[in-house]
């Protein structure tokens, strides 16, 4: 195991003063649930806040799929602020004025933890497909790792949205005895139909770019931009509403008085995703987004427990609480309520609150007062339990 | 905090340790109350967003959720006891959740305003208008309480749903309880409230042992 002082990023750090944050390198092989192993494993991650003299005051927030480590600081390569900053700082809901707060960025992502563009130490080139494919449970394998090097025994609130709430309920199932409390935001014990499709969907979209190379294109300079623009176009409408999509743009024309009669973004819906789709790629990796959307598609905590959901939490001693959005159609409310369900029907104690939104399932990024307050409440009152 | 009186009453009916659900829990004071008290392993269910913030910031264990449609996802005899306080007069099937909370509680403990108050009963009588109390104020049209009766109207209830009521308390004005034949024709002209401590009527007699309808 070393320490090293700078994670290197697959993108250039172009944010000048931009805290980089650290990483772990394990040489520990990591066994997978594909059966491969991997090594050395790389963990990137950031800490906000101090450590207590306890060890009892630890968050760890776990990132959703085209997030990182950068929470509550400006991102090294966009300098765009953190992707939580109104959730977690000083004084917020989450405060760094008494929790330590640690996010790692995800197994098989490309924010400088090990992931498919990572250097393949058997052939000395990007992995690329010879990456193995990672499950949630590697990703929270990965970050159990991370934690032990701390010398973080128990976690006192495990928090994410969306991939991140996966990995909470990854979390509570996998290490009932390091998890106090647990905040699944947005999320389901399993990947849906229809979610599936839509992963299904930008994959292909990456893999039809003739620029993919059939994952090699780091070997040859390239990068499937135009796929991955397209994967990530239509995987940004679901993480919208129709009726927030209709009210921010409805029929709107772009910088134009009239349609053209053409194929240019005449619609300021459709200039919107360009946009989202454009700056997307500047900083992620389409391997990657091949890789972390397959690990979503596999979660299904059932699976692993005979098809009984609630025998996953069995032994979990740590506190619940599960928070959903009316309007978001990719992890709806029914999904997330059968989570608490399934909860309620084991020894786990389980709160369950559906916030009010029109945003969708973005909605756990977004401005929310009723999620701050539900998440500061619960996170102090866990606290105070735990004399944090 | 002291408890209102009324909740101290259903407090009361609690035994020590056991698994208590509060259905339409409010700001979670009672629950609360049951865990220091009582060492109960309590949860709740609410349908204010609001309150639920503020049982979650209590460490309480509470589902937004309602009782109309959300009893049915809990298992027969899951608690000990099943309490619904001053809310079975805003659910749309009253007699659908009172089965269910007979079924999901070996008891249930239910507390509800008496519409059958004589001066309930004068007020529509003297004003021919929809009579409006300290407690339920609200105007026939924008009230949650669709669906208010008397204590006689529930005792009928009870019968007819085989709840076994075993233990009736008149609820005065300024929450004090005393106990009450739940088919006398006092209490329904001069109590302000009920308490009621019920339990499920078993297929094959009417056995006292709560473990019966395990």
């Amino acid at each position: 195991m070393a320490e090293i002082a700078n994670p290197r990023f697959l993108r250039p750090v172009t944010a000048a003063d931009a805290d980089i944050g650290q990483a772990i390198t394990f040489d520990k092989p990591l066994t997978l649930d594909c059966g491969k192993t991997l090594s050395p494993v790389t963990v990137a991650y950031m800490t906000y806040g101090r450590l207590n003299a306890a060890r009892s005051n630890t968050v760890l927030i776990c990132h959703a799929l085209t997030m990182d480590q950068f929470v509550a600081s400006a991102h090294p390569v966009t300098g765009k602020p953190g992707w939580w900053e109104d959730m977690v700082g000083p004084g917020k809901p989450i405060d760094t004025d008494r929790f330590f707060v640690v996010c790692a960025n995800v197994l098989g992502g490309c924010m400088g933890t090990t992931g498919p563009a990572e250097v393949n130490p058997a052939t000395s080139k990007p992995y690329g497909l010879d990456f193995p494919v990672v499950t949630i449970r590697d990703m929270v394998r990965a970050q159990a790792m991370l934690l032990d090097a701390l010398g973080i025994e128990t976690v006192m609130c495990v928090i994410g949205g969306s991939m991140g709430g996966m990995q909470v309920l990854q979390w509570a199932a996998t290490f009932p005895d390091r998890v106090v409390s647990a905040i699944p935001i947005a999320c389901a014990a399993r990947h849906s139909a229809q979610n599936i499709a839509f992963h299904e969907v930008g994959r292909q979209a990456i893999m039809a770019d003739p620029d993919w190379k059939g994952g090699t294109y780091q070997l040859h300079g390239t990068q499937p931009a135009k796929g991955l623009a397209v994967a990530r176009m239509a995987a940004h409408i679901t993480y919208l509403s129709e009726i927030a999509l209709q009210r921010k743009f409805g029929r709107n024309l772009q910088g134009r008085e009239h349609i053209s009669f053409g194929f240019e973004p005449d619609f300021q819906v459709e200039s919107y995703l360009r946009y989202q789709g454009m700056t997307f790629v500047d900083r992620f990796d389409a391997n990657a987004y091949l890789y972390i959307t397959r690990a979503m598609d596999y979660f299904d905590l059932a699976a692993e427990h005979d098809g009984r959901l609630a025998d996953a939490f069995q032994g979990s001693k740590a506190r619940f609480c599960i928070i959903s959005f009316t309007s978001d159609w990719l992890f709806p409310t029914s999904e997330n309520k059968l989570v608490a369900h399934a909860l309620n029907a084991s020894t786990a104690t389980v709160s369950f609150v559906e916030i009010k939104t029109d945003r969708g399932h973005d909605a756990f990024l977004l401005d929310e007062p009723e999620m701050y307050a539900t998440v500061r409440g619960f996170v102090s009152s866990v606290a105070t339990s735990v004399g944090a | 905090m002291t408890l209102r009186s009324d909740l101290a009453a259903i407090a009361e009916m609690i035994p020590r340790g056991s698994r208590v659900l509060d259905v339409g829990c409010g700001d979670g004071a009672l629950l609360e109350h049951l865990i220091r008290t009582k060492a109960v392993d309590g949860r709740g269910i609410e349908l204010s967003q609001q309150n639920v913030n503020a049982c979650v910031a209590r460490g309480l264990s509470v589902m937004q959720g309602d009782a109309d449609t959300d009893l049915n996802d809990y298992p027969t005899a899951a608690f000990d006891v099943a309490i619904l306080s001053q809310t079975i007069q805003a659910t749309f099937a009253p007699r659908d959740v009172l089965n269910q909370l007979l079924r999901i509680g070996r008891r249930t403990v239910i507390s509800l305003p008496n519409f059958g108050h004589w001066r309930v009963r004068l007020s529509l009588l003297v004003n021919g208008r929809m009579p409006r109390t300290k407690a339920l104020e609200f105007q026939w049209y924008d009230t949650p309480n669709i669906h208010l009766c008397t204590i006689a109207d529930f005792v009928c209830l009870a019968q007819e749903t085989d709840a076994v009521i075993e233990r009736a308390l008149a609820v005065g004005e300024s929450g004090q309880t005393r106990e009450m034949h739940a088919e006398a024709w006092g209490p329904n002209l001069f109590a302000d409230g009920a308490i009621f401590l019920l339990k499920r009527r078993t297929a094959d007699g009417d056995r006292t042992s709560p473990s019966a309808v395990s």
